[in-house]
Order: structure tokens, then C-alpha cells, then sequence
């Protein structure tokens, strides 16, 4: 923009407008640094500050292996259930029209609302193997859902719930079902045509809540917490051990331990990001149009699909 | 193939969208659904198809009742108003995705697309993807994919509707060439008689789910059965209980017994074709087509007062159960 030095009215406008501009990301950045670099920046310090050695012992010990495993674990558990499940309520919800579906989306974000301890405690009142609804009939059965990675699972499943879900009905709404009848009319049945059609479309909705969901449950404490009666080196997840380390004042272990939880977290994160940046270079290309159809909202079949004009 | 639609009914909710329609295309022509804006052809395309399903009535592809069959087992070509391109694929897998469906080997599905990939002049572009696409490739591309299954018919969605209206015109020609060298039998939606006019062999005028009329488009624009096909396919003024063309409007200076007063607020000159816009007595608009050196012999004007003579008119008259057409041959 060209502005003559002698246009100060403009000038000022110009300048008012750096100002706010790098007053906003000055803003952004600062509330950024102090709330969420700095803190982490400094547990990655504080873990190293006796040397790599003895952040090295601190995480391998059999307490802190086993820990490490469990976590693992109930990511590798829980994420499937979960994005199956977000992948099949997010069609029934976008895609169908029933009595009680404004309920399930609302049920849907339950896990958001309720605090984590609250989701623990349900849980053992449902599955206590002495006084939990299910509980007694299944222990009776031999199986201990309650102080067993079973109920952690549960757990984790409960407060991993909505992601996918919340990720992949906008997706959903926004492609509309254009494509799915076009595969339709090609001949794929419904089968084909979600493998096809609809789960390539969604990919990044699921991807992304897949991130979400799996970060959740890697950090998940009060409701684990409670299910798990966190009994050391059988049921104690990266985060209930961590907080033991800190409670015993084991600081430089609890150091150590959230690094490992951490790397655990970014190792996902970036695995994300890399696939999306290379797919994103497959599909990128000068956009010659855009397509007219993108931003028209779906519309329900009882528009006829008639274009007024 | 030709296509039989019997006394079909469907209903979303307390709206009717097809009242008990009934149908029937020829074996590889070329037919035109053509109606406003909620008329009910796309249900109607989209009853044929499989894609909507009727309350009441039958639809009989080449004599065999489909109404029961579902869309994928159809073998029906349908294209979309807004292409339904497969955006996560190249054209060369959207073409070849019927065929991969059919699980045809993949030397013949090679060869399938890139035949059919020259026919609709898209050959260069196999590697792109729909959104490195214009408008009017899109839709070629999404004629090639329903095309590839060598369907039994090919049905349109109002095609050229979201694309501009040089590349409209393009396409449209486009698609009556595309119709001789391949002979499916095409059924296209519209709401633009030009282009129904154009395209064409048959064309079935829709209004509030019904059929109003269907025929060739000179017997429709000739010999209209209703007001509404009038006044929708061409345009047609209405003077009394007249219903005149704009090019059977006379005009001229001196009044007769049966003539109107008419006073002119513009004169558009198109070219060879003169447009000349009047308002009559009874404040209904009029307009007349008239030739350039109609207009300079009569010395026409803004705000001149002219008198009208419709040289051929036709009235409805809906006072019996079917409405009566009447021809006037008037001097």
C-alpha cells in the first residue's frame, strides 16, 4: 500500500493498525509462553539437571516400566473402541432422523461436563465386586473389573468418548452425502461405500480427534485414580505413578516420569502432523476453481434439491 | 433402454413432490424434466434412479420393474448438480470406480477410462484431482465415471446449473454430440427452457408434482396444453383472457373493433430483434417482438399510444375438469 509521507491521517491509520497487530500477537504469544512453554520447557530442564543418568534410572526402574506399559496400554485398548464407536454415533447423528437423537448428541458430551473422579465413582458403583450392580454377578463370574486395568479401561474409554465424535460431525455435515450416492449409483453397496467414499473423506476429522482422544487418555488421572485403587506396579498408570513420585519426594523421578508422559504426547502430535503435511502435499496444487458445492450446507432430502434462482 | 415411471407418489412430510406421475422415454432419446423450482423432477430423476424410493407406483427400466431394486444394483449413470466428484481421488480413479466395483481386470479398466477419458476431452488430466478442476471439467470427469459402467440410462441432475453461462452453452452442445455417439437413453432436469429447448428431443413440463404436458419442444411451444406450459416454455402475454406470443403481437397507429390500447415505456433494440415493452389499459404489462424495420416503419417511440392486434392467441379455459385450448387465427 502506498502512502504518501504527507497523508498522516492514513499514516496513523497504518500505524494504529501495526500496533494492534503486533500488540495481538504480543498478547498471544506472551499468554502462550507463561502458561504452557515456560512451565513444560522447565520440566524437561529439571529432568536433566542431575544429568541424563539419573533421569535414565528414574524411568526404568520395573515401578516405572510397568507403568509406561499400562499406559500404553490402555491407549491401544481404548482409542480403537472409542474411534469406532465416534465414527458410528458421528454418522448417526449427522446422517439420521430419530426421536432421541438431540439426546444422544447432548449424552455424547457427558464426559466433558462431569468431572473425571465423578466418572471413577460411577464406575465402581456400577462394577464394586462387593456392592456394584454388575459388580457382584460378574466377579461372581470371576471377573474383577474394579482395581484391575479393566475398569482403568473402562475408564479411559468414558473420558476419551466425545473426541472423534465432536471431530468428525462437522466433517461430515460440511461433505453432505453427494459422494456416497454417486458411489451408490456406481454400484458400491453401503459397505464398500463407506470404506471407499466416506472414511477417506473424514480422515482428518478422525486423525484429529484420534490426537485428542489418545492425549486424553495418556493423561488421564482422577478417573483412573479411582478405578484403579492404584496399587504400584499392577495398576498404576504413567500419571498416578508420577504423582507418587512427587507425593514421596521423588522430585527428579516425577521429573523424569513427566518428560516420559510428554514425549509420549508430542510423539503423537507430530506423527499427526507429518502425515497431514505429506498428504496435504499429495492433494495441493494451483485450485483452478473452487467448488460451488463446498460451502452450500447439506440439505435435508426434503428440499427436493432444486436450485432457486 | 427405455423408461416407464407408473403413477408414482412421493411425499416429504405434508409436501407433495409427486402426485401421481406417470411416464414414459423412448429407447435412446433424449428427454428434458423441465419445471420450476420444487416441480418435483429431481424426485422424479431421483425415483428413477433408485436414490428415492416412492410411496405408490412403479418405475420399468426396459420393461423389468425396478422399484424394488436398490440404486447400486440399478445400473443407472447419474450425474450431479454439484458434480459429487470424489475429491480424495484422481479423475483417473473417479472414472474407474464403477469398474473396480465390478472388480473388471485392470488392463480393460485402463483402457475404459482412457477411451472415455478422450471422449469427454479430459485426456491430459488423469493424474489431477477434482479440485484442480474447472466447474465445467468436473462435470465432464462425472459424465465419464456414470458413463464408464455402460449404464442402461444416464440421468442429470440440473448438470449445468452451477457453472457460468458460456460454458453452459458449451456443455449443452457438448452433450447433444456426446448423446449421438453414445445413445443411452438420457433423462436431464432442468428449470431453463432455453436449455430444454436446445438439448432435447422430449420434453416433460413438471408443476407442483404433476406432469403438465410432454412432447416434442415445437408441439409444446406450438400447442401448449395448459396455461402453465405456456407461459413457462416461451413466454406468452396476456391480454384479456388471451394468451398471446410476443412475436404474434401487431402493432399499429390507427384502432380497429377488436384492437387494445397500449402505451410503449421502452424500446430495447437487440440487434435484428426488437423488443418493444408497453404497458396496457388495464395495466398489464406487454411485450412484442418485432423486427428492426417493423419498428422504423412504424416510427415507434417511447410514450407513444399504440393499438394492439394479436395475430395468433389461445385461451384456457379451465371451467371443465380437463382445460380447453382454443386456437384463434385472428386477421
Amino acid at each position: 500500500m502506498a502512502v504518501s509521507a504527507t497523508d498522516s491521517g492514513a499514516r496513523n491509520i497504518v500505524d494504529g493498525g501495526r500496533a494492534a497487530r503486533y500488540g495481538l500477537r504480543t498478547v498471544a504469544l506472551g499468554y502462550l509462553g507463561l502458561l504452557l512453554v515456560i512451565p513444560v520447557a522447565l520440566i524437561f530442564y529439571k529432568a536433566f539437571e542431575d544429568g541424563f543418568a539419573v533421569a535414565w534410572e528414574a524411568v526404568t526402574t520395573p515401578e516405572a516400566q510397568h507403568a509406561i506399559y499400562l499406559t500404553v496400554l490402555m491407549v491401544v485398548i481404548s482409542i480403537p473402541i472409542t474411534t469406532v464407536f465416534g465414527i458410528a454415533a458421528a454418522l448417526v447423528i449427522v446422517r439420521q432422523r430419530f426421536r432421541g437423537r438431540a439426546l444422544l448428541n447432548a449424552a455424547i458430551d457427558m464426559p466433558f461436563a462431569i468431572s473425571p473422579v465423578v466418572i471413577g465413582l460411577s464406575l465402581v458403583l456400577l462394577y464394586g465386586s462387593r456392592d456394584g450392580w454388575f459388580g457382584q454377578d460378574l466377579a461372581a463370574a470371576g471377573i474383577e473389573v474394579i482395581f484391575t486395568p479393566v475398569g482403568m479401561a473402562l475408564a479411559t474409554m468414558f473420558v476419551a468418548l466425545p473426541f472423534v465424535v465432536r471431530e468428525v460431525i462437522p466433517v461430515l455435515q460440511e461433505i453432505g452425502d453427494d459422494q456416497e450416492q454417486a458411489a451408490s449409483t456406481l454400484g458400491a453397496g453401503p459397505w464398500q461405500t463407506f470404506w471407499r467414499i466416506t472414511l477417506p473423506s473424514i480422515r482428518w476429522g478422525v486423525t484429529y480427534g484420534v490426537v485428542l482422544a489418545t492425549a486424553r487418555a495418556l493423561g488421564e488421572f482422577g478417573a483412573v485414580a479411582v478405578v484403579s485403587g492404584r496399587i504400584s506396579g499392577s495398576t498404576e498408570t504413567m500419571p498416578l505413578y508420577l504423582r507418587r513420585l512427587f507425593d514421596t519426594f521423588n522430585v527428579s523421578g516425577a521429573y523424569a516420569a513427566a518428560v516420559v508422559l510428554a514425549l509420549l504426547a508430542l510423539t503423537v502430535l507430530f506423527a499427526m502432523n507429518f502425515i497431514q503435511r505429506r498428504d496435504r502435499a499429495i492433494l495441493a496444487g494451483p485450485s483452478v476453481a473452487t467448488e460451488p458445492g463446498a460451502v452450500v450446507p447439506h440439505l435435508d432430502v426434503t428440499d427436493d434439491k432444486e436450485n432457486p434462482r | 433402454m427405455s423408461i416407464k415411471v407408473e403413477n408414482a407418489r412421493k411425499q416429504f412430510g405434508d409436501f407433495v413432490a409427486l402426485d401421481d406421475v406417470s411416464l414414459e422415454v423412448r429407447d435412446g432419446s433424449l428427454t428434458a424434466l423441465l419445471g420450476p423450482s420444487g416441480s418435483g423432477k429431481s424426485t422424479l430423476l431421483r425415483v428413477i434412479a433408485g436414490l428415492e424410493a416412492p410411496d405408490a407406483g412403479r418405475v420399468l427400466i426396459s420393461g423389468e420393474d425396478m422399484t424394488q431394486v436398490p440404486v447400486q444394483n440399478r445400473n443407472v449413470g447419474f450425474c450431479f448438480q454439484h458434480y459429487a466428484a470424489f475429491k480424495h481421488m484422481t479423475v483417473r480413479d473417479n472414472v474407474a470406480f464403477g469398474l473396480q466395483i465390478r472388480k473388471r481386470p485392470k488392463e480393460e479398466i485402463a483402457e475404459r477410462v482412457h477411451e472415455l477419458l478422450e471422449l469427454v476431452q479430459l485426456e491430459g488430466w488423469v493424474d489431477r484431482y477434482p479440485s484442480q478442476l474447472s466447474g465445467g471439467q468436473r462435470q465432464r470427469m462425472a459424465l465419464a465415471r456414470a458413463l464408464a459402467v455402460e449404464p442402461k440410462v444416464l440421468l442429470l441432475d440440473e448438470p449445468f446449473g452451477a457453472l457460468d453461462a458460456r460454458v453452459r452453452m458449451e456443455l449443452r452442445q457438448w452433450l447433444r454430440r456426446l448423446h449421438d455417439e453414445v445413445h443411452v437413453t438420457t433423462i436431464f432436469v432442468t428449470h431453463d427452457q432455453e436449455e430444454a429447448m436446445d438439448v432435447a428431443e422430449q420434453i416433460v413440463v413438471m408443476n407442483e408434482g404433476a406432469v403438465e404436458q410432454a412432447g416434442r419442444p415445437t408441439d409444446l411451444y406450438d400447442h401448449p396444453a395448459t396455461e402453465f406450459v405456456m407461459s413457462f416454455v416461451g413466454t406468452a402475454n396476456r391480454i384479456g383472457s388471451l394468451l398471446v406470443r410476443p412475436h404474434d403481437v401487431q402493432l399499429a397507429h390507427v384502432p380497429s373493433s377488436t384492437s387494445e390500447e397500449a402505451m410503449i415505456d421502452r424500446i430495447v433494440r437487440l440487434g435484428f430483434e426488437v423488443r418493444v415493452e408497453m404497458t396496457l389499459g388495464d395495466g398489464n404489462p406487454l411485450i412484442a417482438q418485432l423486427t428492426r424495420s417493423q419498428v422504423d416503419e412504424l416510427e415507434l417511440a417511447d410514450g407513444q399510444i399504440v393499438y394492439v392486434l394479436p395475430s395468433r392467441a389461445r385461451v384456457f379455459d379451465e371451467n371443465g375438469s380437463e382445460p380447453r385450448t382454443e386456437e384463434l387465427a385472428l386477421a
